[in-house]
């Protein structure tokens, strides 16, 4: 842990940072259907992120946490709310290049080699040759893809092409990361390993996450905090504290760990039961 | 210290995927390397012998007056003036183009007004890219104008190119320019008008191919609209733009060849051609060498844009792996 333990200590902008890394003030959003028959994807949203926080969105098919995803991510606007992201607006966040962005399909560029996938961001934001490419072999180092520098990606396998895109999201330093169900179309030995890495990456980097996924173990493994939505409308039913510790500290052990158990189990109460149900330590119902 | 162990796992796993990737690499470069390349040249050469046997056999087993269906003719007269013998069409290109002493031999005349032609072709081609693809521009920058020039895209193709010609013709006389309008200027124009249109359909396709998932990323890397284009679009529009740009060769071809006809240009092949068809029946063999030579220069100018294909390999990689 050389390179790139330097590489995270740069990485929550302001330091002592008193704005949260995403506010969530009674979003809605609410999509024009056929024939006047609106359908509402999002009701009184309220939500803080804070810095270096690791928080996962989960619900069922149709519960919107796509959709608030890209809110926050500015691919898409509220009908009503606001969305601020480290206290400014999400708009100016995105043109300011504030978060770091990785979708279920790694999304890399065919015709690009691995490295230059990486760079991508960064040539686009203008970052000069030299500190692109020394950034893009930290970020190679990072996710262990150093050997596969000029390789292209119908050359990789799944999970190393997601391991590449996580590197192309993390490639500017962000103090936040956005991932919609990253890992979602990978097999299950990929998927663990993956998740222990990308617990070590958010320890060294310190940027806060916010997840998407449809998966109770991996938002408990993953989380500081778990977001559970229900469907029809999109709200939030209820925020279970997973509290298993500050991210470095976890390893592969703590899927065997009862207090990793009790979390699962509170969290997939939560999503079938409502809120009522929830066992009261640890969680807080906003 | 997590980072170690990570990473040892991950070097485990990935070994026997880099592995597996090598020798499937290896096998398919290696084995014919040189002979590969020449592969689809031999299956060429091996299509037109085939193609000369199927026409000597017609004529051999075919009757003279051709088959016919009652008062409907489906098979044509097979004499030797209708279909000369391979071996007659190619010995007479190496004969003297007239009985004029001093004549230059027949294939060497077609070769040189092949020439002129290619020439006003790759022009016409030039023209054709360049329109095309400004017109695509504009269709994806502009939904609008998407709405707006596409059907009148699509419409100009129904205007037969003959009816153009005199008009171009025209138009070019009438032009002032500082320079004066040469006739093989409104055959390159004309030409062009068939060219610019597979082009403008096939890099609009490619240029609208990326999916929302690479859009959405490059707006959340706050990307402008150049910047878009530059790094995504265009890089992305190659696959659907080779074989437009390759039609357009082709197209630009047979436009040149058309235009030099009905604008009655002289010293190209499609000239040649109406002349040449004069001697259909005192020199039978004579119509054949330029039509010969047309298909020469259509292989020609499908072949440049082939070679410029493999230099954009790198842009294909996605229809590979697809």
């Amino acid at each position: 842990m050389t390179a790139p333990t330097t590489a995270g200590a740069a990485a929550p902008g302001t330091p002592g940072t008193t704005a949260a890394a995403v506010q969530v003030s009674g979003v809605g959003r609410v999509f024009p259907g056929e024939g006047g028959r609106a359908v509402t994807a999002l009701e009184h949203v309220d939500l803080t992120v804070g810095a270096g926080e690791f928080v996962s969105l989960i619900g069922p098919s149709g519960c919107g946490k796509s959709t608030l995803l890209r809110l926050i991510a500015d691919l898409d606007s509220p009908t009503s709310g606001s969305i601020a992201v480290f206290g400014r607006p999400a708009r100016e966040a995105r043109l300011g290049h504030d978060y770091g962005i990785a979708f279920q399909q790694a999304g890399l560029l065919p015709w690009r080699t691995v490295r230059a996938n990486i760079e991508l961001p960064l040539s686009l934001h203008g970052v000069g040759r030299g500190a692109r490419r020394e950034r893009a072999d930290e970020m190679l180092a990072l996710v262990g893809l150093a050997d596969f520098a000029d390789h292209f990606p119908d050359q990789l396998s799944g999970g190393m092409q997601q391991r590449v895109a996580i590197a192309r999201a993390l490639a500017e330093r962000p103090s936040l990361l956005l991932m919609d169900e990253p890992f979602g179309a990978l097999d299950e030995m990929t998927r663990e390993r993956l998740q222990s890495e990308l617990v070590r990456i958010c320890a060294e980097t310190r940027a806060a996450v916010v997840f998407v996924t449809h998966s109770i173990p991996e938002a408990v493994f993953l989380s500081d905090r778990v977001v559970v939505m229900s469907a029809r409308p999109g709200r939030i039913a209820g925020i279970v504290d997973v509290g298993l510790g500050r991210s470095g500290d976890r390893g592969d052990g703590l899927r065997e760990d009862a207090a990793y158990f009790a979390a699962v189990t509170a969290v997939r109460e939560a999503l079938h039961g409502g809120a009522e149900s929830v066992p009261s330590r640890g969680v807080e119902t906003r | 210290m997590t980072t170690g162990v990570a990473e040892a796992g991950d070097a485990a796993v990935v070994a026997p995927s880099a592995a597996a990737l090598a020798p499937a690499a290896r096998r398919s470069r290696r084995l014919p390397a040189a002979l590969r390349a020449l592969r689809p040249v031999a299956l060429g050469l091996a299509a037109l012998v085939l193609l000369a046997a199927l026409w000597e056999l017609v004529k051999a087993v075919v009757p003279e007056d051709g088959w016919s269906i009652g008062e409907l003719r489906v098979l044509p007269r097979t004499t030797d003036l209708a279909m000369p013998h391979v071996s007659e069409m190619l010995a007479r290109l190496g004969e003297p183009l007239t009985s004029q002493p001093g004549a230059d031999p027949l294939w060497l005349a077609v070769l040189r007004a092949g020439g002129t032609s290619l020439r006003i072709a790759a022009v016409s081609w030039v023209i054709g890219v360049v329109v095309g693809f400004a017109l695509a521009l504009l269709m994806t920058r502009f939904r609008v104008a998407r709405s707006a020039v596409l059907p009148l895209v699509v419409l100009s193709q129904t205007v037969p190119l003959i009816a153009l010609a005199p008009l171009v013709k025209g138009w070019g006389a009438k032009l002032e320019l500082g320079f004066t309008w040469e006739p093989w200027m409104s055959v390159a124009v004309i030409a062009s008008y068939l060219a610019f249109f597979p082009v403008a359909v096939g890099a609009l396709r490619g240029l609208t191919s990326p999916d929302t998932l690479h859009r959405e990323l490059f707006a959340g890397y706050a990307a402008s609209w150049t910047q878009e284009l530059v790094r995504l679009r265009l890089p992305a529009s190659v696959p659907h733009l080779l074989p437009a740009l390759r039609l357009a060769a082709t197209s630009a071809v047979l436009g040149v060849v058309v235009a030099e006809v009905s604008t009655g240009m002289p010293g190209g092949i499609g000239r040649m051609i109406l002349e040449f068809a004069n001697f259909a029946s005192s020199d039978p063999a004579k119509p054949w060498a330029p039509i010969f030579g047309a298909v020469l220069l259509g292989l020609v100018a499908s072949g440049a844009v082939a070679l410029l294909g493999t230099a954009l390999r790198r842009f294909r990689r996605a229809e590979v792996a697809a």
